[in-house]
């Protein structure tokens, strides 16, 4: 059993009013030296695979075709034994 | 408009709630033959047109429109598309569309983070297309918004192939028509309402021109967009035959 830990970011040329947002609330707790925020997602998946190789190859393929849209974000992940 | 009757096919998927709003207009209100088409059904069967209505599908989870474009019947729908058959994707059908890579660029959270609801301007920006062809360039059309996300993004390339090949529908635009952020409600792109794919035959838009087409409720402004497309593929049919 593998588990994958995956990061979904918004891409950099995206703009992110939400991490704005957050990133006002910080200044008004007057956390000032807080230069930028920027939100994303963390996604788990516990995978029933042989080896590390193929369970770092379903969770690409689950993030290529559902877990991320590559028009507005990334991916990366880190495989471990579950 | 002709007598001739076209049949559309409303997909209904889990969460879908403006099927019923498309299915009214298009049934007493433009009086075509309607349907409604269960996303896990394996065929669009012998509709004309495929309407992806408005909604929050699969409760909007992971990405608006991510887990619909999934169900079943998409298969159906894209195969149907890509012979060019007409799709008409509104707002949340919109957001499906773009996540099947029927048309491009996404819809991301609205720059103001609010969800909004209300009633926008939209100026048609080409009539050479089967959904706008009754209108004329130019033309304000006052069709309600109501999103949270619907703010559409493409790259720079996309876009400068949209405005080039004139694919580029509706633009929010103030009451005489100017484009200014100020009538831009969710911080789109080029102020894009709503857009059409390379061959025409696929069209997304976040306003719902479903909610102003029954004379009953004061605004009618979205008919034209139903009554092109109707026309559009009657004369088509009478061509043929």
């Amino acid at each position: 059993m593998y588990l994958a830990r995956i990061v979904i970011t918004l891409r950099k040329s995206i703009l992110d009013p939400q991490g704005k947002a957050v990133h006002h609330a910080l200044e008004s707790l007057t956390m000032k030296n807080i230069c930028d925020v920027r939100i994303g997602k963390f996604i788990e998946l516990k995978i029933d695979a042989p080896d590390e190789r193929e369970a770092g190859r379903l969770t690409e393929q689950a993030c290529k075709q559902l877990l991320g849209n590559p028009v507005m974000e990334d991916y990366s992940f880190t495989i471990e034994k579950a | 408009m002709s007598g001739q009757k076209l049949k559309f096919g409303v997909v209904v998927f889990p969460g879908s709630n403006c099927d019923h709003d498309a299915y009214h207009v298009l049934k007493h209100v433009l009086h075509q033959d309607v349907r409604f088409l269960w996303h896990k059904e394996p065929s669009v069967q012998d509709v004309d047109v495929v309407v992806l209505p408005g909604g929050f599908s699969y409760g909007d989870y992971l990405r608006c429109g991510a887990i619909a474009r999934f169900s079943p019947i998409m298969t159906d729908v894209i195969a149907f598309a890509n012979r060019g058959g007409a799709v008409l994707g509104i707002c949340n059908g919109f957001q499906i569309l773009c996540e099947a890579g029927l048309l491009p660029g996404a819809l991301l959270r609205n720059a103001c983070l609010t969800f909004v609801c209300k009633y926008v301007n939209l100026r048609v920006e080409t009539t050479d297309a089967i959904f706008t062809s009754e209108c004329k360039r130019g033309d304000v059309l006052q069709i309600p918004v109501a999103h949270g996300e619907g703010n559409y993004v493409v790259d720079n390339e996309s876009l400068h192939r949209l405005e080039e090949k004139h694919r580029i529908l509706f633009r929010y635009c103030e009451p005489d028509g100017s484009v200014t952020p100020g009538a831009n409600p969710n911080g789109s792109l080029a102020n894009i309402a709503g857009l059409m794919n390379e061959r025409g035959n696929v069209m997304g838009m976040m306003p719902h021109p479903e909610r102003a087409a029954d004379p009953v409720l004061g605004h009618t402004d979205g008919q034209v967009i139903f009554h092109s497309l109707i026309d559009c593929l009657v004369q088509r049919e009478i061509v043929h035959n």
